[in-house]
């Protein structure tokens, strides 16, 4: 019992202080920080649309969430999930009109995120190989190719798949009736679902496969994985795959589920926000969900907030980055605590 | 001399470093009870006892790592509080830690010279002289620039001492199984550079499991045992009967009347030879090869010592020991049988087979087994529990997993089995194994590794760092092993290990096999002399070049 009191005051703890922080931030500001909350609560939970909205913006986090449980787990840092992201966004929304009508709706989906988690997995390679043959750190690599996937993605959206039709560079248009179904009256479309379906599997397959616990065996110690027969190049590979696959399949459910369509310069760089809050969650499936949910909830409530009050849309960051603070704080503390009393 | 008397006595003072009456619990485990130890100053004292006895938490507490629960500690006659290892350090406390703490992508110089304020700058070239100054006091053969990766363990703890005399005026140092990594010739030198310190005013604290070891070095010997001192001898003339005297003593102290039977002084003269003549009984009825290695050769990695063609055959039942100072290719062997690593040339057959190709996964399904030397490095997931430590070299294989999924149920019934057999103490089998003393990680080693189905067992040093019963238990296991027809590599530096076990021993000499004798009795010196490549038997012929 007391373990579970702890591990709570754990993570309850770090959110007031982050809360607090923030709003004295917003205080300086000259904003009123209670009606900043309120909005954001408000707009992002207690209001229909909002939560329906909130929920909606969970999907693609959900995808991408499992990606990097899978990566880090296996102790590979997949920073290239930004990319890998936009870039099968940008060719399922070239696709996916293409398709429309020429295939069943719900086969036109299934190639749709197959081919998004090819597109994924294939602008991992790379990483994969270097870090795989050389030691070369993924961080950096996979990073890099990030940068290269994002401006890929933007020629691919500006020249071959241009919509002629549009005076904005985009992509052709997947018509609302031809995205992802709906659940029963809301606007949350069943991507949602299929993300945390994605999570509770990777959650599955870390703690009850032989596949899991191999690679966390690589994750925790890549000398003792050799040591135990562990193929680590052809799991690395593996881990990269599935990894930016899962990306990939965020790009397709954002855009399968929400917009239709690619504009150039689009680029929500989910991955890097969803980063910290598996951390949050160390790897834990369910974790990863609380957290999704309530970063969603901050964003959805933020952006509203934002127009509101005059806070900038970025004001959420500030509080992630806060809360990441204070865990780290309260965490430290905890450790010296526990030394302490030993 | 009774304990209350000598707690007076080390109150009396004389003394760099007094603890008095400390006592430390984890959870419900009391390690040390009121313990109450006078280090003097100009004098080697030994601090023995097995593995759990309490010695790491004492040393912690030096260290400044951990906080005793009650108790005082007196450095230079005033109580003192040593909250941290910057303060141990002031205090001017060197501590030389058993697993070696070095960054290994630093080069020595760099490594010695961490740890220091940041204020001060960084000069490499006071740093260096002062590295050449120690040097000299300490009598090491060390190359600054070297990057610590590429030095062998026993030059990596010479680092060690280097680093825990850097500042200078260290008054006391303690070193924590200091002996475990070297050669015999390696223990004779940090002897005498003990006695250097010691006639210098260090007080020195040694800190070990190695009877023999203690009475050689030391001047006085306090035994732990269970957390507790079960007493203190002093050593004053070595002679032939003062040994014996202080041993039995000894021994008295470390165990219960009851284990005294077994374990008497005698062990630690050459008795374990009478061993050789039962070996040879045991393997004359089979005569099948079991294991064939031809010509094998390996690829260096910086700072190893990589195999440059080695030739042998093991039967069946067979404890073949393989001698060598450490760092002569005796790991690159280990793993080039067991499948870690790539064999350049040669071949190896297990029978008729040749498995020179086969992944380590398939040689363990066929039965070869390695015990590594580096637990902590390579043998375990530290924070994983006991139970998945114990299934690691088996993942995906039935009865704990079927397609692919994990039945923990199973493999948490199966570690209680094997903890229960192999008596690994632990508080549940959901433990993390990095919690577990040396010897009880070594236990569950064993219990991973021996297995019924094990045909072939490689033991890279197996008692390393181990306690008097636990090797006695380690030894027992590997001839059982052996009795039941496993045929057993067993590498080791330490040379009364080999003799008592082997049959035949093989000495490793800069990546080459340079000899194979029969264990009679008399080898010793034949052995010692392949070991430092005075002498190369005449079946090898080709010339070992220069060692990298």
């Amino acid at each position: 019992m007391p373990a579970i009191v702890s591990s709570i005051t754990r993570i309850v703890l770090p959110v007031l202080l982050a809360l607090i922080c923030g709003g004295v931030v917003l205080a300086l500001l000259g904003k009123d920080p209670f009606a900043y909350y309120w909005y954001v609560i408000h707009r992002g939970l207690f209001s229909w649309t909002g939560f329906q909205a909130t929920v909606v913006r969970m999907a693609p986090l959900l995808f991408l969430a499992a990606g990097l449980i899978v990566a880090f787990r296996a102790g590979l840092w997949n920073l290239g999930v930004d990319g890998q992201f936009l870039l099968a966004a940008a060719i399922v929304a070239a696709l996916a009109p293409e398709l429309n009508g020429l295939i069943p709706r719900p086969l036109n989906f299934i190639l749709c995120f197959g081919i998004a988690a090819l597109v994924g997995a294939s602008w991992s390679l790379i990483p994969a190989y270097l870090k795989a043959n050389y030691g070369i750190n993924e961080i950096i690599t996979s990073l890099m190719m990030t940068f290269l996937g994002i401006n890929l993605a933007n020629v691919l959206i500006k020249i071959p798949f241009n919509d002629p039709n549009t005076t904005v560079p985009q992509t052709a248009t997947l018509p609302v009736e031809d995205r992802l179904a709906r659940i029963a009256d809301t606007v949350i479309h069943e991507g949602v679902i299929l993300g945390l379906v994605m999570v509770l599997l990777v959650h599955f397959m870390m703690t009850r496969t032989a596949f899991g616990l191999q690679l966390q065996t690589v994750g925790a110690n890549p000398r003792t994985a050799v040591h135990a027969g562990l193929n680590v190049k052809l799991l690395t590979y593996a881990t990269f795959c599935l990894s930016a696959a899962l990306a990939g399949m965020a790009g397709a459910v954002e855009v399968l589920g929400v917009w239709g369509n690619v504009r150039a310069d689009w680029n929500p760089a989910y991955g890097l926000l969803v980063i910290p809050l598996v951390f949050l969650a160390r790897f834990n499936g369910f974790g990863t969900i609380a957290f999704v949910w309530f970063f969603a909830v901050l964003m959805i409530g933020g952006e509203s907030a934002a127009r509101r009050l005059g806070v900038p849309t970025y004001f959420v960051l500030v509080l992630v980055s806060l809360l990441l603070l204070f865990l780290a704080i309260v965490e430290y503390l905890d450790h010296r605590w526990r030394k302490g009393r030993v | 001399m009774s304990y209350e008397d000598h707690k007076s006595t080390v109150a009396r003072g004389a003394n760099a470093i007094e603890l008095l009456d400390i006592s430390k619990s984890f959870a419900s485990v009391l390690a040390n009870r009121n313990i109450t130890l006078g280090l003097r100053s100009g004098e080697i004292h030994a601090l023995l006892g097995e593995n759990g006895a309490g010695k790491s938490t004492l040393i912690s507490i030096l260290a400044g790592l951990q906080q005793p629960d009650s108790g005082s500690i007196r450095v230079g006659g005033r109580e003192t509080r040593i909250d941290s290892p910057r303060h141990s350090l002031d205090l001017g406390i060197g501590i030389v830690f058993q697993h070696v703490v070095l960054a290994p992508t630093l080069s020595v110089i760099e490594n010695l010279m961490l740890g220091r304020s940041w204020r001060e700058r960084f000069e490499r070239s006071s740093a260096l002289n002062r590295f050449h100054e120690l040097v000299e006091t300490v009598n090491f053969n060390l190359d600054p620039e070297a990057p610590v990766s590429s030095l062998s363990l026993g030059q990596r703890q010479q680092v060690e001492i280097m680093r825990a005399l850097w500042r200078g005026h260290e008054k006391v140092l303690v070193l924590d199984e200091p002996t475990s990594m070297l050669t015999p010739q390696g223990v004779v030198e940090l002897g005498e550079v003990m006695r250097h310190l010691r006639d210098r005013g260090v007080a020195l604290l040694f800190v070990t499991h190695k009877l023999k070891e203690a009475y050689q070095l030391c001047d006085r010997v306090t035994v732990l045992r269970q957390g507790e001192v079960a007493g203190e001898v002093e050593v004053k003339d070595r002679d032939v009967d003062s040994e014996e005297r202080v041993v039995n003593s000894v021994v008295r102290m470390m165990f219960d009347q009851s284990a005294i039977g077994q374990l008497t002084g005698q062990r630690f003269a050459q008795a374990e030879h009478d061993n050789a003549s039962t070996n040879q009984d045991r393997k004359t009825d089979k005569t099948n090869v079991r294991l064939r290695a031809s010509g094998l050769v390996t690829v260096a990695e910086p700072g190893e010592c990589p195999l440059r063609s080695v030739s042998f055959e093991m039967i069946e039942g067979e404890i073949f020991g393989v001698a060598g100072i450490d760092g002569n290719g005796q790991k690159h062997l280990a793993e080039a049988i067991s499948g870690q690593r790539k064999l350049q040339r040669g071949e190896l057959y297990l029978g008729a087979e040749s498995i020179s190709q086969m992944s380590g996964k398939s040689r363990r399904q066929r039965g070869i087994r390695y015990l590594t030397d580096d637990r902590m490095g390579e043998g375990i997931l530290a924070e994983y529990a006991i139970a998945t430590n114990l299934v690691l070299k088996g993942i995906g294989e039935p009865p704990f997993w079927s397609r692919g999924i994990t039945f923990w149920k199973k493999i948490y019934a199966h570690a209680r089995d094997l903890i229960q057999r192999h008596d690994v103490r632990t508080p549940t089998e959901k433990t993390p194994i990095g919690r577990l003393s040396g010897g009880n990680i070594q236990k569950a080693l064993f219990a991973r590794e021996l297995t019924n189905d094990a045909a072939i067992v490689v033991y890279n040093k197996p008692t390393y760092g181990l306690d008097i019963q636990n090797i006695e238990l380690a030894r027992g296991r590997i001839k059982a092993g052996a009795e039941r027809g496993v045929s057993t590599l067993l590498i080791s530096t330490e040379l009364d290990e080999l003799l008592g076990l082997s049959d035949r021993i093989g000495v490793m000499y800069r990546g080459e096999m340079v000899g194979i004798l029969d264990n009679k009795p008399g080898i010793e010196e034949t052995l010692g002399r392949l070991m430092t490549g005075l002498e190369i038997k005449p079946q090898v012929t080709e010339a070992s070049p220069q060692a990298g």
